[in-house]
């Protein structure tokens, strides 16, 4: 067998995680107007601004066309099909503590591989689980109080700190800035929002998991982790879903704002029903993710792993606004079976000798299509700012494609741009070494491709890493024999 | 029963018959060494044992350690005990030395029925191994042949024949782009391999490698097909007089 046949076949695997949890859902009818809106509101006993923040942006987003310049093919959307509210019921209100949680929930955590309450303690993480719209159980929440921490759904927070929601949503991501984050902007439900107090230095990992359930739902998380001066965080963001036959449209926001001297580091794996071996299902997945460096020394990493989704449209990008500033994107991006992913990350730098660092891996396989496009953008006041963009492809089999579209503009005659591009086959030779050793076909090609994206697994942090690796060998396995 | 036997071995690439009917056997404890002019089919005859994609077999037998080698794929004849040394070892980036050497190691244990072996073993023989190659400690954590020279290279391979202890190891021309001081910590790698129940086929052009490590046998393999056996002395004799006068004789 030749080692194209091979790896051809090694792309065959079905989707793990598929399941769908029956819980009584309380979920809006179909469709988008201002009823919904203010609907989604009310059941939140949402303050003023934040209705008015919805109902400016509905109104903009009626003006707005779906944009259609992304290397991605789909049938169209039908914004008026899609349910914008859908909760669990849930018995006397919220869940004071684990116990009080749907057990049928925690089941489907456990099948996931998230035992809430074991393995968040023994790893020292806290778990903000996103059950489709409404957060459902938070831990660790005293000792991150004791710090200062503040680390709770949207929704809690918009009751509790309603002062510093007001101050910075819609900061780094207006409700103008895009189609899809102008959507999210009217009808997200909830999310999750950090504050880390200036100096604060916080104690332990943050993770989420988020994971879409209720059929036909549509999926609109918003997230907003605010470092204030000297602080530092690290935030983790995992997703699995279930499968299902319709495509699902998830089109969440996330904000970060560092100030001076903070740090915020954001890694995400995402584990999306991709559709299956035909692309029919699967998540449609039009993210904004943007992060500002407002302060001085300020800096911003982050890192993804994305090897699910039909459709990925993401682009985790960096405003370098603060002097000496520093934003980086580390990124896997997997396209397989008929896979379609276009990302890639924007770097704008303001501030003088600001700096930022671009590692962009795409493997493709199967009839996966994988593009990266990046912006790196100087403006006059950065003066002495630089970047250094590696931008590699990996190409499995012979129907996929790696696309790269990497768009530079420098207006300051100061500064330094990088760009180095490779594209890659894994050959024959690799893997006939790897085979002569002893190594099954498999192993070898998980193997090599774990090297491939060696630079952006050592970003992320140890837990994650390994789950990174796994999930990247379950996306590919299958195949060889 | 020999460990190796070749009989009448036809084989072609990309439709090119390049071996014409070999016929060989090695016995176990044995060390041959297989020399020919370029493009004779030396290459193609580790290769087509080893189970490389892309090199036919057309006719002929093998068996190995009393099995049939040509129907197992080819991580099944490296589990059973056969060993390919690269004449290029291909760099493999990210992935390091150590940790494809220990998934190799445990891959065949795995075949033969032992356990795993754990780490800190793992890292005491590894350890000890390099030591016979003269290889630094950092080259555990580098990526797999990224960025070595020649003779890194091919110390590399040997360093893994030793862990990985074949029942056969063919060298495919482990002795090029070697200076005399790298080929003697090469041969003395080989040397550490030889016993009675293992047997090593070397690949070479040179007889100074055969100074080295001394063959029992020697085969001159020339136009898919060996045309002359011998001891130790035909390989000094060919040192002297080239391959002409052989395929001279041969064509007469």
């Amino acid at each position: 067998m030749s080692a194209n046949t091979q790896i051809d076949a090694l792309v065959d695997r079905s989707y793990q995680h598929g399941f769908v949890t029956d819980i009584e859902s309380d979920t809006l009818p179909p469709g988008l107007d201002e009823d919904v809106v203010r609907a989604i509101s009310a059941r939140k006993r949402e303050p003023q601004f934040l209705l008015d923040f919805r109902l400016r942006a509905l109104a903009h987003w009626r003006k707005q066309k779906e944009p259609h310049w992304a290397q991605l093919h789909y049938p169209p959307i039908d914004y008026n099909a899609i349910s914008y509210y859908s909760a669990p019921v849930v018995r006397n209100d919220a869940p004071k503590s684990l116990d009080e949680v749907d057990p049928k929930l925690l089941a489907t955590y456990a099948k996931l591989g998230v035992p809430l309450h074991e393995r968040a303690r023994l790893a020292g993480v806290a778990v903000d689980a996103v059950f489709d719209s409404v957060s459902v159980a938070t831990t660790f929440k005293e000792r991150l109080a004791k710090a200062g921490v503040i680390f709770c759904p949207f929704s809690e927070a918009v009751q509790n700190h309603p002062a510093l929601v007001e101050r910075y949503l819609g900061s780094v991501v207006p409700y103008t800035d895009n189609f899809y984050a102008t959507l999210n902007s009217a009808v997200f439900t909830d999310g999750s929002f950090v504050y880390i107090p200036p100096g604060v230095r916080c104690p332990m990992e943050l993770s989420t998991y988020f994971r879409i359930n209720a059929a036909k739902t549509g999926q609109f998380e918003r997230t907003l982790i605010v470092a204030d001066a000297g602080s530092h965080v690290s935030y983790l963001e995992g997703c699995t879903a279930p499968m299902r036959d319709e495509n699902q449209l998830h089109a969440a926001v996330v904000e970060l704002v560092a100030l001076d001297d903070a740090e915020i580091k954001y890694s995400t794996v995402q584990n999306w029903y991709p559709g299956d071996a035909e692309g029919r299902g699967g998540i449609y997945n039009f993210v904004t993710k943007r992060g500002e460096c407002r302060g001085r020394n300020s800096r911003i990493s982050w890192t993804q792993v994305e090897t699910g989704s039909a459709i990925t449209w993401k682009y985790p990008s960096c405003v370098l606004r603060g002097e000496n500033s520093v934003g980086k994107f580390y990124s896997v991006a997997l396209a397989n079976n008929h896979q379609q992913a276009d990302t890639g990350t924007k770097m704008i730098h303001i501030g003088a000798n600001s700096r930022s660092t671009i590692v962009s891996k795409g493997i493709s396989a199967g009839h996966g299509q994988n593009a990266y496009r990046g912006l790196v953008k100087i403006l006059p006041s950065a003066t002495g700012a630089r970047n250094f963009t590696q931008c590699d492809s990996l190409l499995m089999g012979s129907e996929c494609g790696a696309h790269t579209f990497p768009y530079i503009e420098t207006r300051n005659p100061s500064a330094t741009v990088e760009h180095e591009a490779s594209t890659s086959r894994i050959s024959e030779e690799q893997l006939f070494y790897c085979l002569q050793r002893g190594l099954d076909a498999e192993d070898a090609v998980n193997m090599i491709v774990s090297g491939f994206c060696r630079e952006v697994f050592k970003e992320l942090p140890m837990e994650f890493a390994v789950e990174a690796q796994n999930l990247l060998a379950v996306s590919l396995e299958g195949a060889v024999g | 029963m020999s460990l190796l036997e070749i009989s009448d071995l036809h084989a072609s690439v990309a439709g090119q018959p390049v071996l014409r009917g070999i016929t060989l056997a090695v016995e176990a404890g044995e060390v041959h060494a297989i020399m020919g002019p370029n493009g004779s089919g030396k290459s193609t005859l580790a290769h087509v044992l080893a189970g490389r994609p892309g090199y036919e077999v057309t006719a002929g037998q093998v068996r190995f350690d009393g099995q049939p080698l040509l129907s197992l794929a080819p991580e099944e004849r490296a589990r059973a005990g056969l060993f390919l040394g690269f004449q290029y070892p291909v760099e493999i980036p990210g992935v390091n030395n150590a940790y494809l050497l220990r998934a190799a190691l445990n891959a065949q244990r795995r075949q033969r029925g032992l356990p795993e072996i754990d780490a800190f073993d793992f890292l005491k023989l590894v350890k000890q191994r390099m030591q016979t190659m003269q290889i630094d400690e950092s080259f555990l954590s580098r990526g797999v042949n990224e960025g070595f020279s020649g003779g890194e290279k091919k110390r590399n391979e040997i360093l893994q024949m030793l862990v990985l202890e074949p029942k056969l190891a063919l060298l495919d021309e482990t002795d090029s782009g070697l200076d005399i001081d790298a080929l003697k910590v090469v041969a003395r790698g080989v040397n550490t391999l030889r016993s009675p129940e293992r047997a090593i086929v070397l690949v070479t052009h040179y007889q100074r490698l055969l100074d080295h490590i001394v063959p029992d046998r020697v085969h001159v393999l020339a136009r898919g097909r060996i045309l002359r056996s011998g001891d130790r002395e035909l390989a000094l004799e060919l040192e002297r007089r080239g391959y002409d006068w052989i395929l001279e004789q041969a064509a007469a």
